[in-house]
């Protein structure tokens, strides 16, 4: 499904080009469920950002479902996002000012699906999250665990070929992120190719594969046992 | 996304931030109320002296002495000595300019009348019958002045009806004798009530045979003679004929001026009408500020929700659908402004009449369109920029933004 090849990402500071990714290869599957793992500044975010199509690659090649995604432009970057690519960040960036439904339902007005018709698609992947009594809730009115499971919802609501998880048991307690991490496996065992950036290993246990980053290129790539 | 669904998310946040939303289209609401405000004021203008100019009658001439357009700079000698008008002028103009109705000689000035031991200043007209034809303006008891009292140089005078009510009071002022500059008159009609017109007070006037007004103040011309035509297509044919009988009489010189009633009319119609592009322009500064207080209050709401941003395009939200949601806020903000301005200008223009007599006030419908469509341009103008700069945001910096 995703094929990276010799990816290269550099960015400008100040005078000093510096190199977040030095020329990653990667390969990921339908169905897989990958940690990626590294210490700061091992090109996590970067990567993840290149995955998401939020930010080209500066050299390699990207295939996303057979289609180069190097070369696309800004909008055709955007209708990928929308459609193939769902995200869950740390900090859960939901739109404070709107409903957890109004939330959910923000990418469906993206890909120009009716107001009845978003209604009627955000409803059940709320209610998958055990949501349910909270849609109208806004984020200010709703936990932190609960705030992430809108985020899930809003990730999934175009039915994502892949879901780019970074950190996002980074801001929850224990409890709160177990939940999400099981949430998290059982969207892939329903067919969902999950990637998740941690730190943390008990959550990397739980995936099928665990790539390691340092210095922007892969030190390893193993299946979990 | 389209444009129904933009409008509703642009709606969203700015009902989402009353005050701030509010105090920004003040801006518009002040400019547009201005602009309409000051061009009902221009217009009303307009339409008010067009109303006592028409007023005073239809087709008028007026001729006067002496050649304005060839006076002052350089003259040979003998073009010093204008030729007077006179009375036998617009007696030969009433015989052989036959497209005109009416021609009435004039004098005038201000003298002051007496009776008994009341006086007062008035202003005096020397002329003949045809004048209440040719002004509007009759009498209401007695009779005016006549023929007879113009070949006679009869000492007859007509009160308008605050020089009679001053000196009379509720009498009967008729065959009474009054002292006009030491020569006894006696009054022979009282004019109709007819107020103020262009500054004027029609009431305060008196009138007498013209030939007693050249005595009055010692003169042996006129000062103009108004003139008449029946139909307005005739006006360009009389002044030719006019002129054909006047130069005849006045040795093969033109050395008078005849103005009409249309030439000043329009005159008076191209000074208010700049007056009323002026004020309107001055409005529209402050429109302008206003448009500078949206593109503030945007560029402020831009930075504020840069995560927004970062968060829609990381969702899959285009460039474009970003500069929309941005441009058409602004634009609703000015848009909304605009109406609520209107709504304020045209019904204070409405009130203004009604405390402020002097201030007559005509709402048109282009200052509308114009107010509406410059506050919407405004929107657009100073939209753009911010929702420019909101549309260009990097997604990974915007999502990072605190």
């Amino acid at each position: 499904m995703i094929e990276l090849r010799d990816i290269t990402k550099d960015y400008r500071m100040g005078e000093m080009d510096i190199r977040a990714l030095s020329g990653v290869s990667l390969s990921v599957g339908h169905g897989e469920l990958i940690a990626i793992m590294g210490p700061s500044g091992s090109g996590k975010s970067t990567l993840m950002n290149v995955l998401g199509c939020l930010d080209r690659p500066s050299g390699g090649s990207y295939t996303f479902e057979s289609r180069e995604i190097s070369a696309m432009s800004d909008d055709d970057l955007a209708h990928v996002r929308n459609a193939k690519i769902g995200f869950v960040f740390q900090s859960f960036n939901l739109l404070p000012r709107f409903t957890a439904l109004k939330n959910v339902e923000m990418p469906l007005i993206y890909s120009g699906v009716p107001a009845k018709g978003r209604t009627e698609r955000a409803v059940p992947v709320l209610e998958k999250v055990g949501l349910q009594d909270r849609m109208l809730h806004k984020p200010s009115e709703l936990s932190g665990g609960q705030q992430q499971r809108v985020a899930i919802a809003r990730a999934l609501v175009n039915h994502p070929s892949l879901l780019l998880a970074d950190e996002p048991t980074g801001n929850l307690d224990s409890r709160s992120g177990a939940e999400i991490l099981n949430i998290l496996v059982d969207l892939n065992r329903q067919g969902v190719t999950i990637m998740i950036v941690t730190h943390d290993h008990d959550i990397a246990a739980r995936c099928k594969r665990i790539i390691n980053l340092k210095d922007g290129m892969i030190v390893g790539d193993q299946a979990v046992p | 996304m389209n444009f129904l669904e933009t409008f509703k998310v642009a709606l969203e946040s700015i009902l989402s931030n009353k005050v701030r939303s509010g105090l920004t289209m003040l801006g518009v609401i002040i400019g547009v109320l201005a602009v309409i405000l000051l061009v009902s004021i221009g217009e009303g203008a307009q339409v008010y002296i067009t109303k006592e100019l028409t007023g005073m009658g239809t087709n008028l001439l007026i001729i006067t002495p002496g050649k304005t357009s060839t006076s002052g700079g350089f003259h040979p000698p003998s073009a010093g000595t204008v030729r007077k008008l006179t009375y036998d002028d617009s007696q030969a103009l009433k015989r052989r300019a036959w497209l005109l109705s009416e021609s009435v000689p004039l004098v005038f000035g201000t003298g002051r009348i007496k009776y008994q031991n009341m006086g007062r200043d008035t202003m005096i007209i020397g002329t003949a019958p045809e004048f209440q034809s040719i002004r509007n303006l009759f009498v209401d008891s007695g009779s005016f002045v006549t023929q007879g009292d113009v070949d006679s140089k009869a000492k007859v005078v007509v009160l308008g009806t605050k020089v009679k009510e001053e000196l009379f009071g509720q009498d009967n002022a008729l065959g009474r004798a009054v002292t006009l500059s030491d020569a006894r008159y006696r009054v022979v009609g009282v004019m109709q009530k007819r107020g103020t017109s262009l500054g004027m007070d029609l009431d305060d006037i008196v009138f007498i045979p013209v030939t007693s007004g050249q005595e009055l103040f010692d003169t042996d011309g006129l000062f103009e003679i108004i003139a008449s035509t029946p139909r307005a297509e005739d006006v360009d044919r009389a002044i030719a004929q006019i002129k054909d009988v006047l130069i005849r009489r006045h040795a093969h010189k033109e050395d008078f001026t005849i103005q009409t009633q249309g030439a000043m009319l329009s005159t008076m119609n191209t000074i208010l009408g700049v007056l009323t592009a002026v004020l309107g322009g001055i409005a529209g500064i402050s429109l302008l500020v206003g448009g500078i207080g949206i593109m503030n209050i945007m560029l402020v709401s831009v930075r504020e929700r840069t995560r927004e941003i970062g968060i829609r395009k990381a969702i899959g939200a285009r460039n474009r659908d970003i500069m929309a949601q941005f441009l058409i806020e602004a634009i609703a903000l000015s848009g909304v402004g605009g109406i609520i301005g209107i709504v304020l200008g045209v019904g204070i223009a409405f009130l203004i009449p009604m405390f402020i007599t002097v201030l007559p006030t005509s709402v048109s419908l282009w200052s509308i369109v114009m107010a509406f469509s410059f506050s919407m341009a405004v929107g657009v103008f100073f939209g753009v920029y911010p929702a420019r700069k909101a549309s260009l945001q990097d997604p990974i910096t915007a999502l990072r933004y605190e």
